[in-house]
């Protein structure tokens, strides 16, 4: 086809004619205030994902009792008081000193394993999709390989071989979910690549590296972040799981998966104990999930 | 006679985010029973929406606040859903732009045709076999009973559209709304189309709404004419009152910004309509179109409403216009043609391409199929000459974006050469040329939404060119930056902003900057306002052909549009099926003696003259497939001057009238000195 479509609906005009919104001119922060007033959802994920930062950040200041300080008198009554407001652990721990210290180590270990991922990701991805043909087959056969086993085996072998570790857990990570990455920035990078103004980059000689980095990765900017949040989500599950399996970081310091695993032998005789980490392990998820639906949304409205 | 679609004064409102908004104020119109009226209007003026408030389909938001549209006497406010419907199905059928979208891709066309009868009552299937039948017949399809097996995809875009205006005739409607139907097509396919519209109006009779952009086609078919302005019907009439006396000043725009094929040659100036329709245009008390306005009066234009008054002798000529008489007074003066430019045909030679061939290999590697060729480019030669304007013209397919391509180095060239001083483009992709090579051909490309990166902003778009290919630092790059803004006449502010915060002309102005950056010697433009409106095209035309001329640069521009080739080019390059059929100087080329092809595509294109009557050439069919290998003429398939087997066996001899060549088997008589071409001697526009 030679010509492009003229005309287009009088809805859509109209909002082509008025798309000088005042804030586009506004910096980040504005721009990140203006997202969250505009879409609901995206506020709700906001503020838990912040509550938790917030708890991680402060934890010393935050938390009423240091984590692993073991009361066995208080077992008399390990559940919520006013002194201790989610209860105790069945050593007498404090649950709600124990959430806020463990919201560090998922805070910490779940973004680093997300943006190893995404780098690995992005990297291959846009790789796989300039270059096309043999590159392009093999990384993606072997990242279908990868995604055809399940992953929490692959978790367990690795670990188990490597050991229980934030760096053995972060790497595995990375490797597991980079396919997906890759498969999101190769898409873009396979539409984008066509575009006119890539031709021109080449026109004037730019080298595959400067096309892929400048021209091309900053348009796969929007899917990229809503998915980022989205996998920030299932690691929290993943590091959950395996503090639940026993391979997560070594005890005694406070880990959510690990809080459930210790006490779910018990979940029928003092039943807060493995729900309320549950819950902070859900609560987490959801909001990253709320989180990249609002950002979803927002893109698709323009 | 009783009029079957009224609109009284209606406004319709959009209810969005940013609050209330009028997307159309105050438009009245009727169409009488056989009656056809064209509306015209730029982009975003609401006449898409006009067609849907015909249907009462208006999209979420969009309410009627004021007026009435009544079909065939009905008020449409007052009907129920199942009445609404019943109106849609019987008494009006719609045509969209794409024909696909409109057709079901897993039905045959016999079913979807079939269809129709079915559900108005014919329970016979062979009684609704026969009547899709013929209708496909009154549609000009041949073999209609094939047809009617087939899926929609294995129809061409002529063909499908052919279908689907069948299938709007089966339920013998009273009101047809074409909206855009012609606009995805060729030429010579949208001439056929238009002729069988013409057809088939006096045959069927039913009244017709036809929405375009296009001040040709709506000339060619319609015989009453609405310009919309910002939602607001700005002229209304008669066709040729219309046409010939044109009243209010964005009518008088519109017709003078619009390339013509019968101008006298390159160098008659298109007027542009300077500024932009913006958004608050649309909530103006006063005249809408009075920031744009040359004749504009404070008093009169801008503080009190202007309403629709009489605009000429001929009955139901109407304006929306305060200042008729100076508008009127203007015009006349207005009009001074610039004497045409002669083509100098020997200006040096920038560019020699000497059998340049591009062929595509598909399949045959794993897929298992039979290796095929596809041949986009055979054997072309041609030379671009400094300070001059090559055009390359043809309709879809026939390889005119796979030269630009070729030429520019983003793809290989399969054998012959291309000479640019030493250097053999041919042999050289892009990211094998030397620095030197690269900065000397640029392209400006056609689609304004893909032209610039969205994510970098106008600074970074015309800085990087300067850096790469004229090694400039920072500072002395903004200075550059500064005056190519200025040279494509943009403001300086514009430069931080993003693509999206741009217009499609803004963005293509950029473009052209951008292309200009490396001070090329030759600039291949491949359709660089296709996608443009009437107005934008002009001054986005008109800046080109400035620059051009004062840098002598060398352009090579690709087009569909002859008349648009008309006012541009000093050489023209006539594609068919990846071939050149005519090559000369464009006086040569639009003056016979002509290639069989080049006369159809002439009689074609529109024309914005009510009087032009029917195209003396219609081509039937469609252009072959490229994979398959061509003996003989590649046009002989559509010649209507076919001579006979010698044009489907022997490859036709190139015919020379000194620098003028055409490929043709016809024997013809050189170009008779003295006589004037068919464009001189028809009339000056108005």
């Amino acid at each position: 086809m030679t010509e492009a479509t003229r005309d287009i609906p009088a809805a859509a005009a109209y909002v082509e004619v008025a798309r000088a919104r005042p804030r586009i001119k506004l910096g980040a922060l504005a721009r990140v205030w203006n997202l969250l007033s505009y879409s609901p959802i995206a506020t709700v994920g906001a503020a838990i994902i912040l509550f938790w930062c917030v708890c991680a950040i402060f934890a010393p200041w935050v938390a009423p009792y240091p984590p692993n300080k073991i009361d066995s008198a208080l077992l008399a009554y390990p559940y919520p008081t006013s002194q201790h407001w989610l209860g105790v652990d069945h050593l007498g721990r404090d649950i709600a000193s124990r959430l806020i210290w463990g919201a560090r180590t998922v805070l910490i270990v779940a973004p680093i394993a997300v943006l190893t991922a995404a780098a690995l990701g992005t990297f291959l991805g846009l790789l796989s999709g300039y270059r096309g043909g043999a590159a392009d087959a093999v990384i993606m056969r072997v990242g279908d390989t990868l995604l055809a086993f399940p992953k929490i085996i692959l978790y367990l072998i690795i670990i188990a071989k490597f050991g229980a570790s934030a760096f053995n857990i972060v790497a595995v990570i990375g490797v597991t979910n980079a396919p997906i990455i890759a498969r999101i920035v190769r898409a873009v990078t396979l539409d984008v690549k066509n575009r006119d103004y890539v031709a021109a980059a080449r026109m004037r000689g730019e080298s595959p590296l400067y096309i892929m980095l400048v021209e091309i990765l900053p348009n796969a900017r929007g899917p990229l972040i809503v998915d980022l949040f989205l996998r920030l989500g299932y690691t929290t599950i993943a590091i959950g799981v395996l503090g639940f399996l026993g391979v997560g970081l070594p005890p005694p310091d406070p880990d959510w998966g690990g809080m459930i695993k210790e006490t779910y032998g018990m979940l029928f005789v003092w039943p807060h104990m493995t729900i309320i980490p549950s819950i902070a392990i859900s609560s987490l998820v959801i909001g990253c999930n709320f989180l990249a639906t609002g950002l979803r949304e927002s893109s698709v409205d323009g | 006679m009783a009029d079957v679609l009224v609109f009284d004064k209606v406004s319709i409102d959009y209810r969005g985010k940013a609050g209330v908004q009028r997307i159309l104020n105050d438009v009245s119109f009727s169409i009488p029973a056989g009656g056809s009226m064209g509306l015209v209007g730029e982009s975003g003026c609401g006449k898409s929406t006009v067609a849907l408030a015909a249907m009462r389909y208006l999209p979420r938001g969009m309410t009627v606040a004021e007026g009435r549209i009544s079909v065939e006497g009905r008020d449409t406010a007052g009907l129920s859903d199942a009445e609404l419907r019943r109106v849609r199905g019987n008494r009006v059928a719609m045509i969209y732009q794409d024909p696909m979208s409109s057709l079901n891709p897993v039905m045959t066309v016999g079913e979807q045709l079939m269809e129709v009868p079915l559900l108005h009552g014919v329970t016979d299937r062979a009684v609704a076999f026969q009547r899709a039948v013929a209708m496909l017949g009154e549609v000009r399809l041949p073999d209609a009973e094939a047809m009617m097996a087939r899926y929609p995809h294995q129809l061409s875009g002529g063909q499908q559209q052919r279908v689907v205006i069948a299938m709007a005739l089966m339920a013998e409607p009273a009101l047809l709304i074409m909206d855009e139907p012609t606009t995805g097509l060729d030429v010579t396919i949208e001439a056929a189309i238009l002729e069988l519209v013409r057809e088939l109006r006096s045959k069927f009779g039913a009244a017709i709404l036809f929405i375009s952009h296009n001040l040709g086609t709506v000339a060619r078919i319609c015989d009453r004419i609405g310009v919309l302005y910002a939602g607001r019907l700005v002229e209304t009439g008669d066709i040729r009152s219309v046409f010939h006396r044109p009243a209010h000043p964005y009518t008088h725009g519109l017709l003078s910004a619009l390339p013509r094929i019968d101008a006298r040659g390159k160098g008659a100036r298109l007027h542009p309509i300077e500024g932009t329709l913006a958004a608050a245009d649309r909530a103006r008390p006063g005249c809408a179109f009075s920031p744009r306005c040359p004749h504009m009066a404070p008093a009169e234009c801008v503080e009190r409403s202007v309403p629709m008054v009489p605009a000429s002798p001929a009955a139901d000529h109407l304006a929306r216009c305060a200042r008729l008489e100076a508008v009127r007074k203007a015009s006349q003066a207005a009009w001074r043609a610039r004497p045409p430019a002669e083509a100098e045909v020997d200006a040096p030679i920038l560019l020699d391409v000497r059998h340049l061939t591009k062929n595509y290999e598909l399949g045959g590697r794993f897929g298992g199929r039979a290796k095929r060729v596809v041949r986009a480019l055979s054997d072309a030669n041609f030379q671009a000459r400094a300070g001059q304007t090559l055009a390359i013209v043809g309709e879809s397919g026939c390889g005119k974006s796979t030269l630009a391509k070729t030429i520019s180095g983003l793809i290989p060239a399969s054998a012959g050469e291309a000479r640019l001083g030493d250097a053999d483009l041919a042999q050289l992709p892009v990211d094998k040329r030397p620095r030197d090579l690269r900065r000397r051909i640029q392209m400006v490309f056609q689609n304004p939404d893909s032209t610039l990166n969205p994510s970098h902003s106008v600074e970074f778009a015309l800085a990087r060119p300067l850096k790469v290919l004229r090694g400039m630092g920072s500072g002395e790059a903004k200075r550059e930056v500064a005056r190519l803004m200025e040279q494509v006449q943009l403001p300086p502010d514009l430069l931080r902003r993003m693509p999206h915060q741009l217009s499609g002309g803004q963005r293509q102005r950029v473009a052209i900057a951008r292309a200009l950056a490396g001070e090329p010697d030759l600039v291949v433009a491949d359709e660089p306002v296709s996608a443009l409106d009437v107005s934008v095209q002009a001054a986005i035309l008109n800046l080109l052909s400035d620059l051009l001329e004062r840098s002598h640069v060398g352009l090579i521009v690709i087009s569909h549009d002859l008349a648009l080739v008309r006012h541009m080019a000093d050489w023209v390059a006539v594609m068919y099926l990846g071939r050149i059929v005519e090559y000369g100087p464009a006086d040569a080329v639009f003056r016979p003696p002509y290639h069989p092809y080049t006369e159809a595509l002439l009689a074609a294109a529109p024309k914005p003259d009510p009087d032009a009557g029917a195209p003396t050439v219609v081509l039937g069919g469609a252009m072959p497939s490229s994979t398959q290998a061509i003996v003989g003429c590649p046009f002989a398939s559509r010649c209507p001057r076919k001579i006979g087997a010698i044009c489907d066996t022997e490859t036709p001899p190139v015919r020379r009238f000194g620098v003028h060549s055409i490929a043709c088997h016809i024997d013809l008589p050189p170009p008779a000195a003295g006589i004037r071409s068919q464009a001189d001697a028809a009339a000056p526009p108005p």
